[in-house]
């Protein structure tokens, strides 16, 4: 253990947090506005989960980092050395394991369980932002439940794409009440997002809190005659030959070589420790 | 007959100055009601007032609505209001920037209003912002331009499909032919006649243009310092006009 206080925060800045988290589940997909502190680190590097998992974290807990499903690039590193620095909390690679995840931009592939708590760092928490920038009348419209101009957007996509080329933070109806940014997590993984685990939602920067309980219903929103597809690179993984698996896109050299991956490394790394090898497998454990 | 729009007694103040006070008028289905003053009467502040953009200070705005007849729309609930002002209500801006999402493309526009009633068949949706964009003279394969490319004029008409989608019962135009050059604005006028005759809308046009009211309005009721000075038919209102201030507006305008 260090100096610090425990996962670096002061108790009652976690304590309010901890409100906030609470009135989150309570209202389902509804921003709660909170005083984010600043952290030591910038904003777009995941201030707002890192402060939900510190809120979150208990000394017993095993702790998990992602980052667009990786366990070992930067942003991971960083926060997942940031707890065991502040914190001194287990830390894991594994899934199955962690019973606090924080994630940037994905869902871990093997399925959450009700013992764990997914957390989402969150850039812009705003769904509607893009297309209403007024904060007054954004706040108005999830009053009131006016929710027309999310399907604009989804309108616009197909007029100009001649589908719903949104792929990422993927608007969502939750408990049919809500619209909700899902974070920029890839549609893949939007149906998901109806889960047994508890996910947490933290916009460092915009200041927001909202959460999704367990079981809740999650909606993609869509179009009758345009209804939403979870899509991914139609390939196997490379490494591990898994077909369900969201996939990431490795250019190899600039004679137009790529290969396709998990972006999930634990899932893959676990797949191919049970004996699963993709098309270039065997070169990579060479 | 019930009618559609009963106002009683409206006044709004912005502190001790009186923006618009003791205006009282019926409006029936149907029918066209221009309002005319100079700058600074005001005639927007009470349209908006009547709108329910602004909260009259005092007063009634009785609106017969298609579920529960005659009720006072600055007394009901705010998300019945913002209801009506998407579904039996339509408020054309003076600028089409306004009243337009720029950074949309024409079929998006139109299709706002669809999809905020509930609207979810992305077909029915283009196929009806097609039907409109070629009621007010619009190509159909500008369906996909944003509103940024499209001349004044035709923002404005698209403005006006973007509007009347939805079928409203009750019109509010604030200035519609304001800043376009004259060839346009007829168009505008005709076209607008076309459509309140056709499908037999009511409308409130504020304007300080007396060509317009002559053209589209059936009654008329001009307005100097907040105050209502003089109400009747347009006809009657513009060839014999009673009040001093109407025969100086009706007087000032230059005759070709």
């Amino acid at each position: 253990m260090s100096d610090y206080n425990f996962a670096y925060l002061d108790e009652q800045t976690k304590r309010m947090i901890r409100r906030a988290i609470l009135k989150g589940l309570a209202v389902p997909g509804y921003q709660v506005p909170f005083a984010s502190r600043e952290m030591p680190m910038p904003y777009g590097w995941g201030t707002g989960g890192v402060q939900v998992s510190a809120a979150t974290l208990t000394p017993e807990d095993t702790f998990k980092v992602i980052d667009q499903g990786a366990d070992d690039t930067t942003n991971a590193v960083s926060i997942r050395k940031f707890f065991e620095r502040t914190a001194g909390v287990a830390t894991t690679e594994e899934t199955e394991k962690a019973s606090v995840i924080q994630t940037r931009h994905r869902i871990p592939e093997a399925e959450l369980t009700e013992d764990q708590i997914l957390v989402y760092q969150v850039p812009i928490p705003e769904p509607l932002r893009f297309l209403e920038p007024r904060e007054t009348e954004t706040r108005k419209m999830h009053a009131l439940q006016e929710y027309g101009l999310m399907h604009v957007k989804l309108y616009e996509d197909i007029s100009q794409h001649g589908a719903i080329a949104t792929s990422y933070a993927y608007p969502v109806k939750v408990s049919d009440r809500y619209v909700m940014d899902p974070s920029p997590i890839p549609k893949f993984d939007n149906p998901k997002m109806e889960m047994a685990a508890i996910q947490l939602f933290g916009a460092g920067r915009e200041q927001r809190i909202y959460a999704v309980p367990p079981y809740t219903k999650v909606v993609s929103l869509d179009f009758e005659d345009y209804p939403f597809e979870a899509s991914k690179a139609d390939h196997p993984c490379d490494l591990c030959a898994a077909e369900d698996s969201y996939l990431d896109e490795v250019i190899l050299d600039d004679a137009g070589n790529r290969m396709f991956v998990c972006s999930d490394t634990d899932y893959c790394r676990s797949r191919r420790e049970a004996g699963h090898v993709g098309r270039l497998g065997e070169e990579a454990a060479a | 007959m019930t009618p559609l729009l009963q106002v009683k007694d409206v006044a709004k103040m912005y502190g001790a100055r009186i923006g618009c006070t003791d205006v009282s008028f019926d409006l029936y289905p149907g029918e066209v009601m221009g309002i005319v003053g100079e700058s600074g009467s005001g005639k927007s502040t009470l349209l908006n007032c009547l709108a329910g953009h602004l909260a009259p200070d005092r007063g009634e705005v009785v609106f017969d609505t298609r579920a529960d007849g005659p009720v006072d729309t600055v007394t009901m609930s705010e998300p019945a209001r913002r209801m009506l002002g998407r579904t039996d209500w339509a408020f054309v801006h003076q600028h089409a920037r306004d009243g337009l999402r720029m950074s949309v493309s024409a079929g998006g526009n139109i299709g706002e209003r669809l999809m905020a009633v509930g609207d979810r068949h992305y077909g029915d949706i283009r196929a009806r912002a097609a039907d409109w964009l070629g009621r007010v003279e619009i190509s159909d394969a500008r369906i996909d331009d944003r509103p940024s490319a499209f001349s004044g004029g035709m923002q404005q008409r698209l403005q006006i499909a973007r509007n009347l989608v939805t079928g409203p019962r009750l019109v509010f135009m604030d200035e519609p032919t304001g800043g376009l050059d004259v060839s346009v604005q007829a168009r505008l006028l005709d076209l607008l006649r076309g459509l309140v005759r056709e499908m037999g809308l009511s409308a409130i046009i504020v304007t300080h243009d007396l060509a317009v009211v002559r053209l589209l309005a059936d009654r008329l009721m001009v307005m100097k310092d907040g105050h209502v000075v003089e109400t009747g038919l347009t006809d009657q209102v513009l060839d014999d006009p009673q009040h001093g201030y109407t025969q100086l507006l009706v007087s000032s305008v230059l005759q070709v």
